[in-house]
């Protein structure tokens, strides 16, 4: 069986549950520059460098990922949101993307095979947006220029793609989308990725609204988004980060609408207070994610920003038994979209 | 408003160095701000889609696409519409794909360098997430005939088909070609392209057909004239054969049916290649349009001697657009900026209009095709306004207006659109079928002063309520206007308003419509006083409600008591010639016309009267007979041309009456039930010897029969309705709505009448006038349901499903149960002689329980659906 059949399989079953992050866990664990570093060699400070943790301290990333699993969690992603060769630049540490992903990777095969309880899970190598964008000039002067170009972004993700397949991903999970166009060079990465490998290479798709409204970063609305990417055929598309269940709900409403793939969401633990950190208690996460359940929005949820092992658990109780999303009966239709969705009648 | 799937799309083209010499040259110059402006006026005028195109020899063009592509990236009301990136090159091609972020169009791919070379840009283009334009073009060459370009088309579907290259995604250019060349082989090219349309869209489901019209004109450069005339006579035969965009300037096509007619035949002639020496005369003519377009043989009319201002106000007021672009152009080459034109004797003669309908000495009609001119003069100053960069012209307020969710009505919303347009307010018209997200979506990011509603159906009432309190929960306090035929000031007063903390005000009609916005709008107390005073009107109503209680109800188990008893010993039920349906398909437009009820249509124009006396009313007779003469000559074109293919369905079962319910049953044994409609039956208190209706009182509760139908005036509208908007032509496309509706209801009349003395055959004899007919004075009935002696709409689905009425006749149901296209009736037929039309008018909670466990609904879902009768 395929991974793509078998995620079917599962997700016309029941509910899916994704774990939650892991940049909350290791802030709640106080880690020391030292920590960061261990043995890796690198000059620069290295606090905060939470994807070079893979190499430097995988028994502690094992430590998570099994309190997720404990949790009760279906979908686990690699800890390597800023494992690419651009975001490492600001460690100096571009040459160990490929450990890095690699030894993520193998972190959660390596918890996952552990388990031995014949229950099907997936892992998904998490691929961030980096911190450069295709689709917005950092020069408000100069609005045609770019830091980055498409086929350099693109090689970027192949990099850290290829590395997270080495080390036994299942899936590419293209998380936190902010610019659609990082998004569709990520994605076709993957593809080109698959072609190689002479396989198929799932890929899921998660978007990050920057406004109410329910716009991302480049300014594209959710219908619209879903339009530009429906071609890489993801095994779920979905948001995640962004506000906390409250304020995407009117958004994951639309998705649910117009999406005909499996929709997956993972908010973030309400809105920060006024200290910057995220309070809301797992019950009331869990119940605001089962009120989307209960209206049949989704296929699977997890947390971001803020969330623990105790808010995917308190998920994981919440939505069991209610029925999983059914997808909707799309027409066939041109779809286009610029940052608006635009239908050609059939 | 973007995300609207409408039938005709124009596709921008002055973003195209190959089309427009301004923005070449301002590419060539490096005036890229320039030309990023050109984009954002050419979405702000309507472009859907923005055709990008930067072949030109001394250019890099792929680094000049690029270039302009990440520019108008970082413009948010130029970026919102997907771009069409326009290449003879794949380079430029690939260059344009990495930059944009939304799904785009790829202009074009084909099977030049054979089939290995297309297949593969075609995987890329999928891979970068776009659709394409498949040019009719193989190894050999361009298609020219309708056989070739059919034949390529078709290969190239099948290829790209079996490659997993989704069809939706497809848009064929069967190629426009140059016509009245003088060379012999290109006189059919016009032909060629329409009928291989027709045969790609047959043969290639979802594909979509689109074309670039300057080349057809091409040997006409320089005689713009003469070359919109061509490209209007051609859409106006291509949209109806299946093309589904063109890549155009849309302010620059003249509206057929105002081209001179003798142009007009002759760019007819030589797009349809009807005679021989249609080239010839073209050319002939087409030295009297060079340079400017001037009317050949003007009729010498003694206004035409007036100064340009008071022309130009004759024109408005009488609707006469024959002149006006003339006349325009006159007033603009002495005014000082084109602006002034508008803010001048434009608006100056849009203000006699306002105030001669205001005064009642003008009528709807009339005031539409006003509005007509007026567009037409604007569309005119348009590009010279945009030359100079100038603000447009401000106006009084901006309103969306919707045709709410479920419901497909829009004849009425589209006359007050029209009307308020003539008055200086911006008008957002999001169309009909509108949920209420897109309603509040629209009014946030238009900065809206007022959200207009409509609705024709009753459960429009309640989506209008929904709509009303999301209003409320988004804080919106912008006034709320609600119209449409099943609106009303109680309705308003007791739901609507109550939802909505905003301003509410129920509009009886257009010709109130004007008014009341602009007191809304103005700044002075009008508006203010307005809002008080309705304010208290619908506090009284709701005071009177609430003291006057609701008119007694007769207990249900009473009013069936009082059933009416219909005699059945004497009446045996007559066995129907038809058992089962019957597909009736062999009905014309020519058919029907006798059989059309007028009033109605002068009644939704707003003009008061009974057909024929109207004509020759002593208020409204002119402006009557004007509408009727135009209505006429559309019937015309609509038979002539067949606009519309008007298609039926009717049925007959055997039934027995169970309660207030008729039972349907398979067959003649009456013992296998199939369907069941309970029917409503009045509870208010009636006097001595009148009875408490229900429809199931005319059926017999041993054996009897009951018919249905669904009829509809023809799919065909939505393509000439499109073109009458594109030609801004809103009187024509009113005209044909209004008329489809007569349509509708004619066949209804024509199939009962054969039912009558065929199809059921108890009449068999029946000879009856046209005014009889119309009058009703007939056996039998044929009650709709969501009308009252039926009101539960949702008994449709079950007659449509009896019926077969949606594969046999195309028409659909909305959620709201609304029929689509809107032109259809449906309804039962009774034979009963007794059998009669009454209301149910309001019922009692006992009847709305009972009703909800016989059709086996939420109590909830019953409520909902009845609400109008509770």
């Amino acid at each position: 069986m395929s991974i793509r059949s078998d995620f079917d399989a599962l997700r016309r079953e029941r509910i899916l549950i994704k774990d939650g992050p892991y940049g909350t866990a290791i802030q709640n664990r106080k880690l020391t520059e030292a920590d960061y570093r261990g043995d890796s060699g690198l000059t620069a400070d290295q606090r905060g460098n939470n994807d070079l943790l893979n190499l430097t301290c995988p028994d502690l990333i094992r430590e998570i990922a099994d309190e997720y699993l404990d949790a009760g969690a279906d979908i686990l992603a690699t800890n390597t949101f800023n494992a690419t060769k651009i975001s490492q630049g600001d460690y100096d540490a571009e040459h160990l993307v490929g450990d890095i992903n690699r030894s993520a990777a193998r972190v959660l095969r390596q918890a996952v095979d552990a388990r031995q309880d014949g229950r099907r899970r997936f892992i998904c190598g998490a691929v961030g947006p980096t911190n450069k964008t295709l689709s917005i000039s950092p020069d408000v002067n100069n609005p045609g220029f770019r830091e980055v170009a498409f086929d350099g972004v693109k090689a970027v993700y192949r990099e850290q793609i290829d590395a997270l397949v080495e080390g036994g991903v299942d899936i590419i999970l293209i998380e936190t989308v902010f610019d659609t166009l990082n998004a569709k060079a990520a994605a076709m990465a993957a593809m080109e990725a698959g072609d190689d490998l002479g396989r198929d290479l799932p890929v899921m798709l998660s978007m990050t609204l920057t406004d109410m409204a329910g716009r991302n970063l480049s300014g594209q609305t959710v219908e619209a988004f879903w339009y530009s990417v429906r071609h890489v055929k993801p095994l779920t598309i979905g948001l995640n980060c962004s506000f906390g269940a409250t304020e995407l709900r009117p958004h994951v409403a639309a998705l649910a609408k117009v999406a005909d793939a499996p929709v997956m969401v993972y908010p973030n633990a309400g809105l920060p207070n006024e200290m910057g950190e995220y309070d809301e208690a797992a019950e009331t996460t869990a119940a605001l994610v089962k009120s989307w359940a209960d209206e049949g929005y989704v296929n699977a949820l997890g947390g971001c920003c803020g969330t623990t092992p105790e808010h995917i658990a308190a998920m994981c109780a919440a939505v069991r038994g209610v029925a999983p999303r059914q997808l909707p009966d799309m027409a066939a239709a041109m779809r286009l979209s610029g940052l608006e969705p635009f239908t050609v009648a059939a | 408003m973007t995300s609207s799937a409408t039938s005709f799309i124009n596709v921008g083209e002055r973003t195209n160095v190959t089309g427009s010499a301004r923005f070449k040259k301002l590419i060539m110059a490096d005036d890229y701000d320039a030309a990023v402006e050109v984009a954002r006026q050419q979405v702000e005028n309507g472009a859907q889609i923005i055709d990008v195109n930067m072949d030109e020899g001394l250019l890099d063009a792929a680094h000049a696409m690029e270039t302009f592509l990440k520019l108008i990236a970082a413009e948010p009301d130029i970026a919102r519409v997907p771009v069409m990136i326009d290449s003879s090159k794949w380079n430029v091609i690939e260059t344009g794909l990495k930059c944009v972020a939304g799904k785009a169009i790829v202009n074009s791919i084909s099977m030049k360098e054979g089939e290995a070379a297309f297949l593969d840009h075609a995987r890329k283009v999928r891979r970068y997430g776009a659709a394409a334009i498949v040019m009719a073009f193989d190894e050999t060459g361009q298609a020219d005939t309708a056989a070739r370009k059919i034949e390529i088309c078709e290969r190239a579907y099948n290829l790209l088909v079996a490659d997993g290259f989704p069809a939706e995604d497809i848009i064929f250019d069967p190629n426009v070609f140059a016509v009245a060349t003088g060379i012999e082989e290109h006189n059919n090219y016009g032909v060629d392209f329409i009928e291989a349309t027709r045969e790609i869209k047959k043969r290639c489901p979802h594909a979509k057909i689109s074309g670039g019209l300057s080349n057809l004109s091409f040997s006409f450069r320089g005689n713009e004239p003469v070359r919109r005339a061509m490209h209007s006579v051609f859409l106006y035969h291509a949209i109806p054969a299946g093309m589904d965009m063109a890549i155009v300037n849309a302010g620059q096509l003249d509206i057929y049916d105002d081209i001179d007619p003798e142009l007009r035949d002759a760019c007819e002639d030589v797009v349809l290649n009807r005679r021989e020496d249609a080239t010839d005369r073209l050319l002939d003519l087409a030295e009297r349009y060079k340079g400017g377009g001037a009317k050949a043989q003007v009729k010498d009319l003694a206004w035409r001697e007036l100064p340009v201002a008071e022309r130009l106000s004759h024109a408005l007021v009488k609707g006469m657009d024959e002149f006006v672009v003339a006349d325009t152009e006159e007033a603009r080459q002495s005014a000082e900026k084109p602006i002034h034109v508008i803010e001048g004797p434009l608006m100056d003669g849009m203000n006699i209009v306002g105030d001669l309908f205001g005064s009642g000495k003008m009528f709807l009609p009339q005031v539409v095709k006003s509005a007509r001119v007026m567009k037409k003069a604007v569309a005119h100053l348009i590009p010279f306004i945009e030359d100079e960069k100038e603000e447009g012209a401000r106006a009084k307020g901006r309103i969306v207006m919707a045709t709410v969710k479920g419901d497909v009505h829009d004849i009425g919303k589209n006359i007050v659109g029209v009307v308020l347009q003539c008055n200086n307010f911006e008008i957002i018209d999001l169309g009909v079928m509108v949920p209420w997200q897109d309603i509040l979506k629209a009014a946030n990011e238009n900065d809206a002063d007022i959200i207009g509603l409509s609705g024709l159906i009753t459960p429009s009432l309640d989506e209008m309520v929904t709509v009303a309190e999301e209003m409320q929960k988004a804080g919106m306090t912008m006034p709320l206007l609600i119209g449409g035929a099943t609106t009303s000031k109680v309705h308003t007063a007791l739901k609507i308003e109550q939802a909505y903390a905003g301003p509410t005000l129920h509009v009886l009609d257009a010709s109130r419509a004007v008014g009341v916005a602009s007191a809304l709008t103005s700044d002075g107390p009008g508006g203010g006083e307005l809002v008080e005073k309705t304010r208290s009107d619908y506090e009284k109503i709701r005071i009177d409600r609430a003291n006057k209680g609701q008119s007694k109800l007769t207990p249900i188990a009473a009013a069936r008591a009082n059933g009416f008893v219909a005699d059945f010993a004497e009446y045996k039920p007559p066995r129907p010639n038809i058992v089962g349906t019957q597909l009736i398909d062999d009905v014309t437009v020519g058919m029907l016309r006798s059989y059309i009820d007028w009033t109605p249509f002068f009644r939704s124009w707003e003009l008061a009267g009974n057909y024929p006396a109207i004509l020759t009313d002593e208020v409204v007779g002119e402006s009557a007979t004007s509408l009727f003469g135009d209505a006429q000559a559309m019937l015309d074109r609509i038979e002539n041309e067949a606009w519309l293919t008007p298609r039926g369905v009717a049925g007959f079962w055997p039934v027995k009456r169970d309660g207030d319910d008729v039972v349907v049953f398979a067959d003649e044994a009456r013992t296998d039930e199939i369907a069941r409609f309970a029917m409503l039956r009045q509870q208010m208190v009636k006097r001595a010897g009148r009875s408490n209706m229900c429809l199931a009182d005319f059926i017999s509760p041993e054996a009897d029969w009951l018919g249905g139908f669904t009829v509809t005036a023809g799919t065909g509208i939505e393509p000439i309705s499109a073109r009458f908007k594109v030609e801004n032509d809103d009187y024509s496309d009113i005209l044909l709505k209004a008329l489809a509706d007569r349509l509708a209801e004619a066949f209804a009349e024509f199939l009962h009448a054969r039912t009558r003395r065929e199809l059921w055959g108890y009449s068999p004899n029946e000879q009856l006038s046209d005014e009889d007919l119309i009058k009703e004075r007939y056996r039998g009935i044929r009650p709709a349901p969501g009308y009252p002696a039926c009101p539960d709409h949702t008994l449709k689905p079950t007659l449509f499903g009896l019926l077969d009425a949606t594969s046999q006749t195309g028409v659909t149901l909305t959620e709201s149960m609304a029929m689509l296209p809107a032109s259809s009736v449906s309804g039962f037929y009774f034979a009963h002689p007794d059998s009669q039309y009454f209301g149910v008018a309001r019922i009692g909670r006992d009847q709305l329980g009972d009703y909800a466990a016989r059709r086996g609904l939420d109590i909830d879902d019953a409520e909902r659906w009845l609400r109008p009768n509770l």
